[in-house]
């Protein structure tokens, strides 16, 4: 298997001297293509700091952060952008969908902005959408959708252009259960059908439950990882 | 609830004999309790003694012998779907105490028994949950009950799990 994010002994701090607080404290982890992980630990843990690293949304304090190979320490803004546009994609707890722009000009956001032509978007954009389950109403607005119709079109977004790396952060935050249940389910496919590597940060066992791995946070800190195989623990 | 409740309950709407008692009760239950009829015939025994059921002559052609509710039995059937168990003081659940006790070693060895246990726990879920998802589109009723309830406990344990662990690290670091 091919690593597609690798953290090898990050720190990331935030603030300095007395106020300093140190959000991970020499995390090394590895996730390979067409894995699913789901990131559990109590708030402040420091799971939505390995998020935001690992999108390049921030920069470690030391250490090193790769995405399929790539060292992300020392990339500029605009190689950052270029990476959050083709390689990794990102679903929040807030739906985070423009409200102006219709479901499928959202999902075609992301490759419009790095120049592609309107009709090769479209078209995958409407793919995205397809396999998120939605092949109707494509030209609606966010507000006409359910919430869990909006966190698919989301992730939609998040995963157009075959990004290879989907980064969810609490994505059933702001569901119901049901609602929750199939956005997972959905999460849960991408990996066996399109190899995606799914990193899921969740406080919810339910949802964790349908991850291929477990990675248990305290304290910055990775203290415990667990395969659903037979009762192997590593 | 023992055998002898169950029995009670099934037979509230007809006689029925002891094979059949056997099978309805390992239905109901969704096949967590099994029983063998030896067991079954030795509780209709005590409770034909204890006159809460009597041996019924509406089936003389067959060659089982048909139990049925008395009045006694009826009375003390619906005291028992009356009866809500008591819950106080808190039932000695082994995790619980295991995790109390380990406290008293230290937060550290606490912490690593919690981990160990949900990371066991977050195991037995996930293997539940596929259960869960392997069931049959119209799944015997009692089966998906049984399978929703131990869903749910494993969830309320990792639940409590991680209340402990707030509660134990809660004056530590404030990391994002």
């Amino acid at each position: 298997m091919t690593p597609i994010l690798e953290f090898d002994d990050v720190v990331k701090s935030f603030g300095s001297g007395l106020t300093e607080v140190r959000a991970l404290r020499g995390v090394t982890l590895t996730i390979e293509e067409g894995e699913f992980v789901a990131v559990m630990g109590p708030s402040g843990c420091g799971k939505s700091t390995l998020l935001h690293l690992a999108g390049a949304l921030e920069s470690p304090s030391a250490g090193s952060v790769r995405v399929g190979g790539r060292e992300l320490a020392g990339l500029g803004a605009a190689a950052c952008s270029e990476l959050r546009r083709n390689d990794v994609g990102y679903v929040f707890q807030r739906l985070n969908l423009i409200p102006s722009l219709t479901a499928i000009e959202n999902v075609m956001l992301p490759l419009e902005l790095s120049g592609g032509s309107h009709r090769v978007v479209r078209q995958q954009a409407i793919a995205a959408l397809e396999t998120v389950g939605l092949t109707q109403q494509l030209d609606r607005y966010p507000d006409d959708f359910s919430g869990g119709q909006q966190q698919r079109i989301a992730i939609a977004r998040a995963i157009v252009g075959e990004r290879r790396l989907l980064l969810a952060d609490e994505p059933t935050g702001s569901l119901d259960t049901a609602s929750g249940d199939e956005v997972i389910e959905l999460l849960a496919a991408l990996p066996k059908e399109h190899g995606t590597a799914v990193v899921l940060v969740t406080h919810e066992p339910r949802f964790a439950s349908w991850a291929d791995r477990f990675v248990f946070l305290r304290d910055g800190r990775i203290v415990d990882e667990t395969i659903p195989v037979a009762g192997a623990t590593r | 609830m023992s055998v002898r409740e169950g029995l009670l309950a099934l037979l509230a709407d007809r006689p029925r004999n002891g094979h059949q008692l056997k099978l309805e009760f390992e239905t109901t239950t969704g096949a967590v309790w099994t029983l063998n009829v030896g067991q079954v015939y030795t509780t209709l025994e005590r409770l034909e003694r204890d006159g809460l059921v009597a041996r019924s002559n509406d089936d003389e052609q067959s060659a089982q012998k048909l139990y049925e509710l008395t009045a006694a039995g009826r009375e003390e059937l619906a005291s028992w779907w009356s009866l809500v168990p008591a819950d106080e003081p808190p039932p000695r659940d082994e995790l619980m105490l295991k995790v109390l006790f380990a406290i008293g070693r230290g937060d550290e060895h606490a912490l690593a028994v919690i981990t160990a246990h949900r990371s066991a726990l977050l195991l037995l879920l996930a293997q539940r949950r596929r259960d869960q998802r392997a069931e049959t589109p119209d799944p015997d009723l009692a089966t998906s009950m049984v399978r929703d309830a131990l869903v749910v406990r494993a969830e309320a344990d990792l639940r409590w799990l991680d209340l402990c662990e707030a509660r134990i690290t809660g004056r530590k670091g404030t990391a994002r």
